[in-house]
């Protein structure tokens, strides 16, 4: 219960098991195959690129959409900040005063940033 | 060698259902008797975690069921009524179709990332569930930071997807893949901040702590932090890719979205993911926002990881409801709606839990007193946020179509053809003149 390294060893633990988890059904499908049970008949028509019938036109692979990325950027920004936060809230049974003025600059500093964005329409979906 | 006290006292606290503790503390002293210690820490991990799989790994077979059951009973059909009593044994039947069926390829995938992603998206799913506390102290990992690590786990989920989607090389999948990608980012903040006020309040970053914190209190925090509440439980609908928030996977717009190209049980794998998610994520919300194992008093004496069942169950049950009665939100609603409103409104309420609660530590007010007060100032003050949006975001009223006006054209049937044909004068227009 105290040693903080033994519950991250469980959760290693855990983790190893959550890979296996899913493993097991698609072991079984293989097996499935090898028993003769599950067909595989690949041919040009299907395994090629689905797009509802009709064949693929150009790379998939471009260029996307600049917007995505902005909302990417904005994520970032926020999240990081936020983050700051977490601790400072813990923390606040001892900085009581100075830790609440401390918050409320950092969050107004966050929300002028919010208004800065929203009036530059960095969050208007174009 | 066990006599037969020592026997009866291993029964005894086996058969104390209320608290898996017990067994825990049993098998480690057990082994310590003669074993090393890591192993008695080794063995208590594994039997966590296998002890997660088989909370999971039935209860997915029952919540496909489940979920198809409810949702065509909003729908008003039967849902699935053939295969076994009640249609129960429907879900078994669809794994071993699904086993049983061919895994295609396709041919301009990018093989490796295309095959990684059905097993790596459990990954997460499964992680977040060993800092859920079951009762008391009672998770796979009790962390002191159980929130962080519930956030950035979960946030690994995106990464998946998009690999999921990037490898298919196929547009739909790529598309459904960057709106996963943006939208999941998106309500993440709105996620972050309905948590932070939680962790102001209490106080702590252990998720158990938390139910506590809740417990100590008698009080559950949908009651103190109701905006919170719903802005956690819209974003983590939103980050499942449910329906009010599914246009990642949109049907009629981008076939399957990120999981396009999968067939066979690798769809599988993606179709149980998002089940087993959702159960989780209720389970979260039952916890930080409903208490969790706690229940006045009453986890006293019902096991309380029934009691935590059950809440997950009522809100696994709100979570279909809202499924299957709202419509699907386009991108931009869902996006303005996230940055716009969820965001302004969870902000506004971290700086109400940070005052609150420096105003408690610092006037060392009594609990009982000013905890009522404050619930029903948030209650009044989430109620004013959701009148406000309200206000703000109603949609303009229809406007009645302009009348349609011929400017002298052969349009309009019989009647108009007459009265062109008795002007004198000649039309603007001629169809088919030279």
């Amino acid at each position: 219960m105290d040693n903080v390294l033994e519950q991250y060893g469980h959760l290693g633990i855990l983790l190893i098991f959550a890979a296996v988890f899913p493993s097991i059904p698609l072991i079984a499908s293989w097996a499935m195959f090898k028993f003769g049970l599950r067909p595989r008949l690949p041919n040009a028509i299907k395994s090629d690129t689905y797009e509802c019938g009709v064949e693929t036109e150009g790379p998939t692979w471009v260029q996307f959409n600049f917007r995505y990325y902005l909302v990417a950027l904005i994520f970032v920004l926020f999240d990081v900040e936020v983050i700051f936060l977490f601790p400072l809230a813990v923390a606040l049974d001892s900085v009581v005063v100075t830790g609440l003025v401390a918050a409320l600059i950092f969050i107004a500093v966050l929300f002028l940033g919010l208004v800065y964005e929203w009036r530059r329409q960095a969050l208007e979906w174009r | 060698m066990t006599d037969l006290a020592q026997l009866s006292n291993v029964l005894g606290a086996w058969y104390d259902f209320r608290d898996l503790n017990n067994l825990q503390r049993l098998i480690t002293e057990w082994i310590a008797e003669w074993g090393p210690d890591w192993l008695a820490s080794i063995v208590t991990g594994v039997l966590g975690a296998l002890g997660i799989l088989a909370v999971i790994g039935p209860t997915l077979l029952i919540l496909i069921w489940v979920e198809r059951k409810v949702i065509s009973r909003f729908q008003q059909r039967y849902g699935p009524n053939r295969v076994g009593p009640k249609g129960l044994l429907q879900p078994v039947a669809d794994a071993v179709k699904l086993i049983l069926k061919e895994q295609l390829a396709p041919r301009a995938a990018d093989k490796l990332i295309f095959f990684l992603p059905p097993v790596l998206i459990f990954v997460p799913g499964i992680l977040i569930w060993g800092v859920l506390p079951f009762g008391p102290r009672m998770s796979v990992a009790d962390l002191n930071v159980g929130v962080l690590f519930l956030l950035a786990v979960s946030g690994t989920a995106v990464l998946v997807i998009f690999m999921a989607g990037w490898s298919s090389n196929n547009k739909y999948a790529l598309f459904g893949a960057m709106r996963a990608v943006a939208m999941s980012i998106s309500y993440e903040v709105p996620m972050v901040l309905a948590l932070l006020t939680l962790v102001v309040f209490s106080g702590t970053m252990s998720v158990n702590g938390i139910v506590e914190w809740q417990q100590q209190e008698d009080v559950i925090f949908i009651l103190l932090f109701p905006l919170s509440a719903i802005a956690f439980f819209f974003a983590a609908s939103a980050e499942l890719n449910r329906t009010p928030a599914d246009i990642s996977e949109a049907e009629s717009e981008i076939v399957a979205g990120y999981h396009t190209e999968y067939s066979g049980m690798r769809f599988g794998l993606f179709y149980a993911v998002e089940l087993g998610n959702t159960l989780v994520v209720s389970g979260f919300i039952a916890t930080f926002f409903l208490g969790g194992w706690w229940l006045w008093g009453l986890d006293q004496w019902v096991p309380s990881w029934i009691i935590l069942l059950v809440k997950t169950g009522a809100v696994y049950f709100l979570l279909i409801w809202t499924r299957g009665t709202l419509p699907r939100l386009r991108i931009d609603q869902l996006m303005s709606f996230c940055w716009k409103a969820l965001v302004p409104a969870t902000l506004l309420f971290v700086v109400v839990a940070f005052v609150e609660r420096t105003l408690l530590i610092s006037e060392g007010w009594d609990t009982t007193v000013a905890l009522p007060i404050m619930a029903v100032f948030n209650i009044a003050l989430t109620l004013g946020a959701i009148m406000l949006f309200a206000r703000v975001a109603r949609p303009a009223p229809l406007r009645r179509p302009a009348r349609i006006r011929m400017a002298g054209t052969e349009i309009g049937g019989l009647r108009a053809a007459r009265q062109v044909a008795s002007r004198t004068e000649e039309p603007q227009f001629q169809v088919g003149g030279d």
